[in-house]
């Protein structure tokens, strides 16, 4: 599954693109959140914000939003457009 | 018809709303929205930097509009957004709707803009001259006018 961060989140990352191998039982945005905490302190803290928004195959979604490995999936910070 | 534009250049107002007469006799009135970068803060600004999602952006600019088509009886609807770095003073974004009468055309400039300040994925990060950074937060009170047009329904 590709994985596209922006914004703040992109830089507190440090990153703003990953490939990951959905593992069996990640079924949703919200255990897609939990399994990518685990990558570390930044991660966790950066991804703990219950103001971060999420897209998937570039339609937002939400945090039960049902993902399969094909998707787009893309999370970031309020937008701030216009 | 729908037009969307998502690009670096900047764009002529007076081009876009030549476009939205376009040698039709039916439209009766045009609203137009532009917003430019401001440098209002408390720090003297540099430039604006304004990231966006390439694809979903279009999509969501093209949404935003077809909400606005299936609301009110509109003829056309131009939205031109810029991204990249951007100085103060520049142009950031055009909205611009032709309809038979201005009631129409009013309501669906307002509300295109609040639907893209709350769902358009673009960020901008704010650079100042002394050389800090700081990344522009969203705003309650642009989810609260988006709101509104919910509550009017």
């Amino acid at each position: 599954m590709k994985i596209l961060f922006f914004g703040n989140l992109r830089e507190q990352l440090g990153t703003g693109e990953i490939e990951l191998p959905v593992a069996p039982g990640t079924n949703n945005i919200a255990e897609l959140l939990e399994t990518l905490k685990q990558r570390g302190p930044e991660w966790q803290q950066t991804l703990s914000a219950g103001s971060l928004l999420c897209a998937v195959n570039q339609t937002m979604a939400t945090r039960d939003t049902l993902l399969e490995d094909s998707d787009e999936v893309a999370l970031f910070p309020p937008v701030t457009g216009g | 018809m729908i037009t969307i534009a998502v690009q670096a250049a900047d764009f002529d107002a007076g081009q876009e709303i030549r476009q939205l007469q376009a040698d039709r006799t039916d439209v009766g009135g045009i609203a137009i929205f532009t917003g430019q970068v401001r440098d209002t803060g408390d720090k003297p600004l540099g430039f604006m930097h304004l990231e966006h999602y390439p694809g979903m952006t279009e999509a969501s600019l093209q949404q935003t509009a077809e909400q606005a088509a299936q609301r009110w009886a509109l003829i056309d609807i131009r939205i031109v957004h810029r991204i990249g770095d951007l100085l103060p003073g520049d142009q950031i974004v055009f909205v611009g709707v032709s309809s038979i009468h201005r009631e129409a055309a009013f309501n669906a400039c307002e509300f295109i803009m609040d639907h893209l300040k709350t769902h358009a994925p673009f960020w901008k990060k704010e650079y100042y001259r002394d050389g800090s950074t700081q990344w522009v937060e969203a705003k309650q009170t642009d989810q609260q006018r988006n709101a509104r047009w919910d509550q009017h329904n």
